[in-house]
Parts: structure tokens; C-alpha cells; sequence
């Protein structure tokens, strides 16, 4: 009997992403940045040529065929992304231009609405930028205050620190699922279970974690869950906010204009309902169709399948990486994506990446948009190597190479 | 000798490079010749603040009337380029520091191979340098 178990094939994956068939200053490209943006599969790349080609039209209202097309096809990738993610209904999926918008609107409408002068939203120190400053900007508006979880020197949540900082006074807790600079999968069941006994309500930022993990919001029970195609392999300028329904209906909107309307009139305005309430004007039709496409592709390899053998490429990064003298990992949480940030001793992450780019190795330097966990860790930024299901062990090899240079370099 | 025949000097010596790998050679090795900046001028106000490295310029005039700069950074290669700047900018006249046209940079292919974040703090830093440059000539003027 033939096994239905799909075979994981990497050198066919790689066909489907043409970028990657290039040299960069002579040398074959590898693309470590996968946690700052994916690299984009042909049927997303054909999705999007397909969409400007034979049925670019304005959705929704339209009679005409392209515009039932095209807003079908706009559906279709809502519907695509609400199974994604086990969201309960259509409606609870709003389209924004990716996780910093979809944070935006949360903190602007709900946050708003609900957090008063006196109470506190509670953030952690491995937050990206994008989940920290709308806080700060609604908790300065309000005379509210912002709380921070503490993580230990492994890039781990303390969870009963946590805790102590719960309390009647917490409105939200908004929390990343997984980091961006240290791939630490937090435990965000336990954090939102503690949430809720204190009626606070919790955003995820899932903008790294959903192309990696199995992601269901009802059995996290989570109140947003924010993500980006981009990271997904899918086209950048897309995203989605998640909302438990009861939640959105209640919020204001975020942007007045088209499409979030029901009627119009100088004295007053109805709005829309979901999701449309929160999409004002034409949004980004194309980007968003073809983000179905991605997901798509996703599902077909399997997301079990492309997991497993991140976790792969994972450990042996670790492994070899650790073999680098003066080489230390920043991130040694026990639940980890596939994403390595390191140091080297005396080098420079400036100079690490430059020296890397030099021999076709792409990787992020800096900060990576988080320079309050930057700060904890006594160091003003890290170099990062991200792994995507098209990345190779034969390409960690290649970075390991090219950091040896680099250490002979400034040596 | 001018700033121009510096610049000349400059594209002349990258021009024997093969690869950027060689180039780059040449510009951590000035970056590890630079002398550091006295911790004195490591101040905020001497900052030129990048997304990834750090840069300190600091500018004296000296009894000739001319302008020195001394500069550093936390990364290597950006202590390099600016070792290059210094030897093309420093130790001239205010006016022609303000008025000089900066080709090297172009001529030997950095802004190109640069990224734009990288080049942008070079550009800043040439900018700042040409402001100062600027400034000790009006005072100058004044006087």
C-alpha cells in the first residue's frame, strides 16, 4: 500500500522560489533573512500577474464580471486565512496592511475604548517596536500604564513574574508568539489563561509565528491575533488583525471612508459590518488575492512536514554555530522557531553582515526593531540568521565558512 | 596636496583591487590604523547616529587655519570609510571642505556596492563634514 505521507523535497521547493537561482557578488545567493521577509513561491508571483492581467476591478459593490471576480477571489484568501488559523467566522478576519497596522487598529479602537487612566496594558521585553510604541502612544494618551514581563538570560518569559503584574487594573496583555530576534516560542496559553482570570483581554503578535507554527485561536482562546503575508510567502503590503467577533463588533472604527459605510449623510453616518467596518477604502485586492496563493502553497507541503524540517535545519545551525570560537547564540529558549541571532566576540555586527554579503550570505544586523531586549541583554545588537523551508544544510555550511573569514578578517 | 588629488590618490589605489573582498581588506586595514577618537569627544554631541554603527566626528581648527577632523566608530569598516573621509577632508582650508565635491566614494564603486543604509551614514558623515567645514568659514569670516 502506498503511504500518504508527503515527501519533504527541498531541492523542489527551492525550484518554485526563482530568487533564490542567483549569485550575489559572484557566489550562489543564501537568504538567511527569512524572519524580516520570505522569499515568494511561483503560484503567488503567478497569482499576482494573473490578478493585473485578466481581472484587476474594484471589489465589492462592483455588478460588472471582473468585479465579482476579483471580489471573490478577495474572499476567497479571507476564508483561506480564517481556516489558517481556526478563526470561528469570516467576518473575524480583517484585511490591514500586515501586524504593525493590525496593532495600530487594535490599540486605537479597543485600546481606546477600554483602557482608562489608571489601568495598564502589559507588554514583554522581547516585544518588537511594533508592539510596544502603539501601547505607549495609548497608554501616554490615557495616563495609563505599561508593564513589562521580564525574560531570563536564555530569552525566556518569566512566567511568574508575569503574574505578579496581573491584575483588576490590566486591560490587555499583548504579547509576541514567537520573537523575531531570538525565535523564542512563548507560552502564550498559560499567559492568555491568566489573562482572562483577571478580564484582561490579549493580542497575539503572530506576525513570525504563523508561517511556523499550527496556529488555532480558538483553542488558544487568544482576543486578536495579528499576522503578515510577507512572512508568510506571500506578497509584502498584506496582513490580517483576527478578532473575537463580540470584540469587533463592539470597537469603533479605525479609518473613516468608502467600503466602511452603510449610509451616509451629514448629520450621521452608519458604518458597515465586519469585516468590513474596519477596511476602509480599496484596499490592497492584488497583494491580498495572492496571499491566498502562499498559504495555499503552505498547506500543500504541509505545514507538520515544513516544521520538522526547520527544526532540522535548526539544530544543526545550533550545532555548528556553537562550534565557532568567540561565537555566542543570543536565544536559548527551550521552544525555539528557526531563527539563530548571535555575537561574535570583538567583531561587529556591521561588519559581520557586510563581510557575509561579500560571499553571497544575506543575514540581518542591528537591533532588529526590539532595542529594549537589546538593551537586557547588555549588547546593541546581534547578527541573525533566519531558516525557511527552502534553506539547506549545505547553506548553514556556507555560513559557517563564511564566518571563519570573517573572523580572520578582523582578526 | 588638494582635495581632488586625494580623491584621485584614492580611486588610483582601490583601482588595483580585483574583487571586493580586496577592497574591503584595504578598508578594515584603515579602520584599524585609525587612531581612536579621545574619549573626551565621544560625546552625544559628536554623535552621527545610524541604525547599525555608531559614529563619533569631532573637528578642530588648527594654528594654519585649517580644519582637522578625527573620527571613530564601533565597527570596523565604518571606522575604515571614515579614515577615508579624514584623509581626503582633514587638514584643509574651511571653504574648500564646504565647496568640495565628494566623487571618490562613487568613483570607486562603493555607493553602489554599499546598501542604502550603509551609504546614507556615509553620506551623513560627508555632509556633516562639509557643515563643519562651512561653519569654520563663516567664523572665520566674522572675524
Amino acid at each position: 500500500m502506498e503511504t500518504l505521507t508527503p515527501v519533504f523535497d527541498v531541492a523542489a521547493i527551492r525550484q518554485d522560489f526563482p530568487i533564490l537561482n542567483q549569485t550575489i557578488h559572484g557566489k550562489p545567493l543564501v537568504y538567511f533573512d527569512n524572519a524580516a521577509t520570505s522569499q515568494k513561491p511561483l503560484p503567488v508571483i503567478q497569482a499576482l500577474n494573473e490578478y493585473y492581467r485578466s481581472y484587476n476591478a474594484n471589489i465589492h459593490r462592483g455588478i460588472h464580471t471582473l468585479a465579482e471576480k476579483a471580489t471573490a477571489q478577495y474572499e476567497a484568501t479571507r476564508e483561506t486565512v480564517r481556516q489558517f488559523i481556526n478563526a470561528a467566522y469570516r467576518e473575524e478576519i480583517i484585511f490591514t496592511r500586515g501586524s504593525t497596522e493590525a496593532i495600530n487598529l487594535v490599540a486605537a479602537t479597543f485600546g481606546r475604548q477600554n483602557v482608562q487612566a489608571g489601568d495598564e496594558v502589559i507588554i514583554s521585553t522581547m516585544e518588537h517596536h511594533s508592539n510596544i510604541v502603539p501601547w505607549q502612544m495609548l497608554c501616554e494618551e490615557k495616563g495609563a500604564t505599561l508593564k513589562v514581563i521580564p525574560i531570563t538570560d536564555e530569552g525566556e518569559i518569566i512566567l511568574e513574574e508575569y503574574e505578579k503584574l496581573l491584575s483588576e487594573r490590566t486591560k490587555v496583555v499583548a504579547l509576541v508568539y514567537v520573537s523575531n530576534s531570538l525565535g523564542t516560542i512563548n507560552p502564550v496559553k498559560e499567559v492568555i489563561d491568566l489573562a482572562h482570570k483577571y478580564g484582561a483581554k490579549v493580542l497575539l503578535d503572530g506576525a513570525q509565528a504563523t508561517v511556523h507554527l499550527d496556529i488555532d485561536v480558538q483553542a488558544l482562546d487568544c482576543d486578536f491575533y495579528v499576522l503578515s503575508s510577507h512572512k508568510m510567502y506571500g506578497p509584502t503590503g498584506v496582513g490580517a488583525l483576527y478578532g473575537k467577533r463580540e470584540l469587533l463588533e463592539a470597537m469603533p472604527p479605525y479609518q473613516g471612508g468608502g467600503e466602511m459605510i452603510k449610509e451616509v449623510s451629514f448629520e450621521k453616518t452608519t458604518y458597515n459590518e465586519l469585516p468590513y467596518k474596519f477596511e476602509a477604502g480599496t484596499p490592497n485586492i492584488a497583494d491580498t488575492v495572492a496571499f491566498k496563493a502562499a498559504i495555499d502553497y503552505i498547506n500543500k507541503i504541509g505545514k507538520s512536514v515544513i516544521a520538522e524540517y526547520e527544526h532540522e535545519l535548526l539544530a544543526y545551525g545550533t550545532e555548528a554555530l556553537s562550534q565557532i570560537e568567540g561565537l555566542r547564540i543570543i536565544g536559548q529558549a527551550r521552544e525555539k522557531i528557526s531563527v539563530i541571532s548571535f555575537v561574535i566576540k570583538g567583531i561587529h555586527h556591521q561588519d559581520v553582515g557586510i563581510i557575509l554579503d561579500t560571499q553571497g550570505i544575506a543575514v540581518r544586523t542591528g537591533h532588529h526593531c526590539t532595542q529594549p531586549m537589546m538593551h537586557r541583554f547588555g549588547i546593541p545588537g546581534t547578527s541573525r540568521a533566519s531558516f525557511a523551508m527552502y534553506n539547506t544544510k549545505e547553506e548553514i555550511d556556507r555560513l559557517v565558512q563564511g564566518l571563519h573569514k570573517v573572523k580572520k578578517m578582523f582578526a | 596636496m588638494t582635495i581632488n588629488e586625494i580623491q584621485d590618490e584614492i580611486v588610483e589605489e582601490f583601482s588595483l583591487f580585483e574583487d571586493w573582498a580586496d577592497k574591503y581588506e584595504y578598508i578594515i586595514d584603515v579602520g584599524k590604523k585609525l587612531p581612536p577618537l579621545p574619549a573626551q569627544y565621544k560625546t552625544e554631541e559628536n554623535i552621527i547616529k545610524g541604525c547599525q554603527s555608531q559614529v563619533w566626528l569631532h573637528a578642530s581648527l588648527n594654528s594654519e587655519g585649517k580644519v582637522i577632523f578625527e573620527g571613530d566608530s564601533d565597527a570596523i569598516i565604518v571606522r575604515g570609510l571614515i579614515g577615508l573621509l579624514i584623509r581626503v577632508l582633514s587638514n584643509q582650508k574651511p571653504e574648500d571642505i564646504a565647496k568640495a565635491n565628494i566623487y571618490f566614494i562613487d568613483k570607486v564603486g562603493m555607493s553602489g556596492h554599499l546598501a542604502q543604509t550603509r551609504s546614507n551614514g556615509l553620506a551623513s558623515m560627508v555632509k556633516q563634514m562639509k557643515l563643519y567645514g562651512l561653519a569654520y568659514q563663516v567664523k572665520q569670516e566674522v572675524k
